[in-house]
């Protein structure tokens, strides 16, 4: 059973999160999350969401608290933005590590100095190698759909790890969309019972005790064997979901690439965009497609490699490795070197610059026209 | 004593060291349904290694520096949505207390969570090599503080009573009996505990491995150390320190530090600046009496 319903991609996260019935929440306020976590605090005080609420005095303790919160049995969650998350960001890496199941959601927003509030992905990608699935919606949707995966993800016993669900601050933080919900046995169902306890007074165990160095490396190893397997039971996990939503998952999505000489690779938001100027170029008779990058960690590279052999692709970045490139255009530069693939580079919405699809369409026309440097800033 | 011992022996603590004893004391009365949340400091090196195992008999989640506070949070709000009872004790030194993990633990005081934070105070960023923090006392060296620091020891357990938690105390293992009683009145409380323990270092303070109890005691006795305890809004002395309310009752501070290298080169102007600031101490200590 599903129903019909429109909101905001915030409180499209809060009713997910409701539905995946955590038992502990941290929050603390940064924009532009706060109203997802208002709305959370909302379903606590009515009585909605039987769960304790932790108003913790900042980021840092918002991870650190569902981190302990969760190796006592508890599921959770939290979600914070841009300073946060950096603020955030030794606990991020200690949770990773630890391979502890919880979910966090990042309304992705640009990264001072200076102060912006608005969207880029900059802050959602400094966390790409600190050991979480990273998961990234286009709209409010899937940000709804992708949170009850999340939850999902994070609890298998084959996968074990913390969850991110990024989506785009204000652009579906605070914009309202046609929205279908599941009810909330079908949640209940697909997401199963929470079986993960570390603190066992029976049975004490020392969590994160010193590692050496004979066997620190042996942690780590175990952690990218874990990664290595999770992609197909992410992939497995997607379609379970699949089956009750009637919407199709992937950790990619491919629009028109079959049979395209040129692509457009872009993941977030913006992605609605690029598919607006793929139609309109495809009615110009250009076979053009979009690779949309859902799943971002593990970095779903074998799925990409089947698109890209021989083609120019157009990479979009909403980020900046500075010294270095885009960072999703030099993800898929790392998988394409065999494949004889032309990656152009464009750097464009940093801190909430919009975007139009007429842009993406122009620049996409220069690429065919060879006249695009491997590099483009959009300013 | 009971007859377990929560801390086993063959710990890879300093000779004289006495967090195993604090410990295993505190243990014996916690019980085994106790989590212990160490934030790095010694007792992280203490707590074992993956290759030789944990002399605790209890679970230890070991923590980044400045979040005990708000991980111990999160594992009571877990037991209590969870059904499940057990004690969440933060075993802390002064530098995760006092500095870098402060707003954390002041936080958690604010909410007055129902934990208990144990900072054993040695004095200075000991597991790091004697680097002074903010709980290093005025004149003493350290390996950032050559000439010895210049600033008074930040007044923890005051800072931790205006926080108007259920409980706060001051405890030394030279006096057992008292000691044991502030753990015990802190396991019948609920909501926030502080409870800060002065921990002699032998190689940080520069003596003898052999003193560790009597320098403690020397502290308590020169009034350095005042054994106190709040409760209900009230504060009280306890033990030995009841009588040294009276400054006549004190012994001089000489002989607490000249037992200790750290003081070595301490000025009679320094010494004067930190008698001034046990004075200054004392004279709280009656303010939030009376």
């Amino acid at each position: 059973m599903k129903t019909i319903t429109s909101l905001v991609g915030n409180h499209a996260v809060a009713y997910a999160v409701k539905q995946a019935k955590p038992n502990v929440l941290a929050v603390y306020p940064i924009t532009p999350q706060t109203t997802m976590l208002e709305k959370l605090a909302d379903y606590v005080s009515s009585g909605e969401l039987k769960a304790e609420l932790i108003k913790v005095e900042s980021e840092h303790s918002a991870m650190a608290s569902i981190f302990g919160a969760a190796l006592a049995g508890a599921r959770v969650f939290t979600a914070t933005a841009s300073q946060g998350l950096l603020y955030m960001g030794e606990m991020i890496y200690w949770v990773g590590g630890a391979r502890v199941p919880l979910v966090a959601a990042i309304a992705t927003r640009a990264i001072g100095a200076p102060w912006s509030i608005w969207d880029d992905h900059e802050d959602f990608l400094t966390k790409r190698d600190a050991a979480w699935i990273q998961l990234m919606a286009q709209n409010v949707q899937e940000a709804y759909d992708l949170t009850i995966q999340a939850f999902k993800i994070s609890e298998d016993k084959k996968i074990i790890a913390p969850c991110m669900l990024g989506f785009d601050g204000f652009i579906l933080t605070h914009t309202m969309e046609r929205l279908e919900l599941l009810d909330d046995s079908s949640v209940d169902n697909f997401i199963g019972k929470r079986d993960f306890s570390i603190i066992d007074f029976d049975n004490p165990v020392g969590i994160g005790t010193v590692a050496g160095p004979q066997t620190y490396m042996g942690y780590k190893y175990s952690i990218k064997k874990a990664f290595d397997g999770a992609k197909e039971r992410i992939k497995e996990i997607m379609k379970e979901y699949s089956e009750i939503s009637n919407i199709d998952y992937q950790p990619i999505e491919c629009y028109k690439c079959d049979d395209a000489d040129y692509l457009i690779a872009a993941m977030g938001a913006w992605s609605g965009d690029a598919r607006v100027a793929v139609d309109m170029l495809r009615s110009e008779g250009k076979k053009v497609g979009l690779i949309r990058i859902i799943m971002f960690r593990p970095f779903p590279k074998e799925e990409i490699s089947k698109y890209i052999k021989g083609k120019d692709i157009l990479v979009l970045d909403r980020d900046y490795s500075f010294g270095s490139g885009g960072i999703l255009a030099n993800e898929i530069k790392s998988i394409s070197y065999n494949l004889d693939s032309k990656i152009y580079s464009l750097i464009a919405g940093l801190g909430g610059k919009d975007v139009s699809e007429k842009e993406i369409k122009t620049l996409a026309e220069k690429m065919i026209n060879k006249e695009l440097g491997d590099e483009e800033w959009l300013m | 004593m009971a007859n377990v011992n929560y801390m086993l022996r063959g710990t890879a603590a300093c000779p004289g060291c006495p967090i195993p004893r604090e410990l295993n004391n505190i243990l014996e009365i916690a019980g085994k349904d106790t989590v212990l949340v160490v934030p790095a400091s010694c007792s992280t090196i203490i707590m074992g290694d993956d290759i030789h195992g944990m002399p605790s008999v209890v679970p230890v989640v070991h923590s980044p520096f400045a979040a005990p506070s708000a991980i111990a949070s999160g594992i009571k709000a877990a037991m209590n949505q969870l059904n499940k009872k057990g004690n969440v004790i933060v075993w802390a030194g002064d530098g995760s207390t006092g500095d870098i993990g402060f707003a954390s633990l002041s936080g958690a005081a604010e909410r007055n969570e129902d934990i208990i934070y144990i900072c054993y105070d040695n004095e200075a960023y000991m597991n790091t090599g004697i680097q002074r923090s903010g709980l290093t006392p005025r004149g003493a060296w350290s390996t950032t503080t050559p000439e010895g620091k210049r600033e008074f020891k930040k007044p923890l357990p005051f800072l931790m009573m205006d926080h108007k938690i259920p409980y706060v105390a001051t405890l030394s293992i030279a006096y057992p009996f008292d000691y044991e009683a502030k753990i015990k009145k802190a396991m019948t409380i609920s909501g926030f505990r502080y409870l800060h323990i002065l921990s002699p270092c032998p190689p940080g303070w520069r003596f003898d491995p052999s003193l560790t109890i009597e320098i403690a005691k020397l502290a308590v006795e020169t009034g350095i150390w005042p054994l106190m305890e709040y409760e209900n809004n009230k504060l009280k002395l306890t033990g030995p320190s009841i009588l040294l309310k009276d400054k006549s009752k004190r012994k001089p501070i000489e002989e607490y530090l000249k037992l200790q290298e750290r003081f070595k080169e301490l000025s009679d102007e320094e010494k004067r600046l930190l008698e001034e600031d046990i004075n200054a101490m004392w004279l709280e200590i009656e303010r939030r009496m009376s």
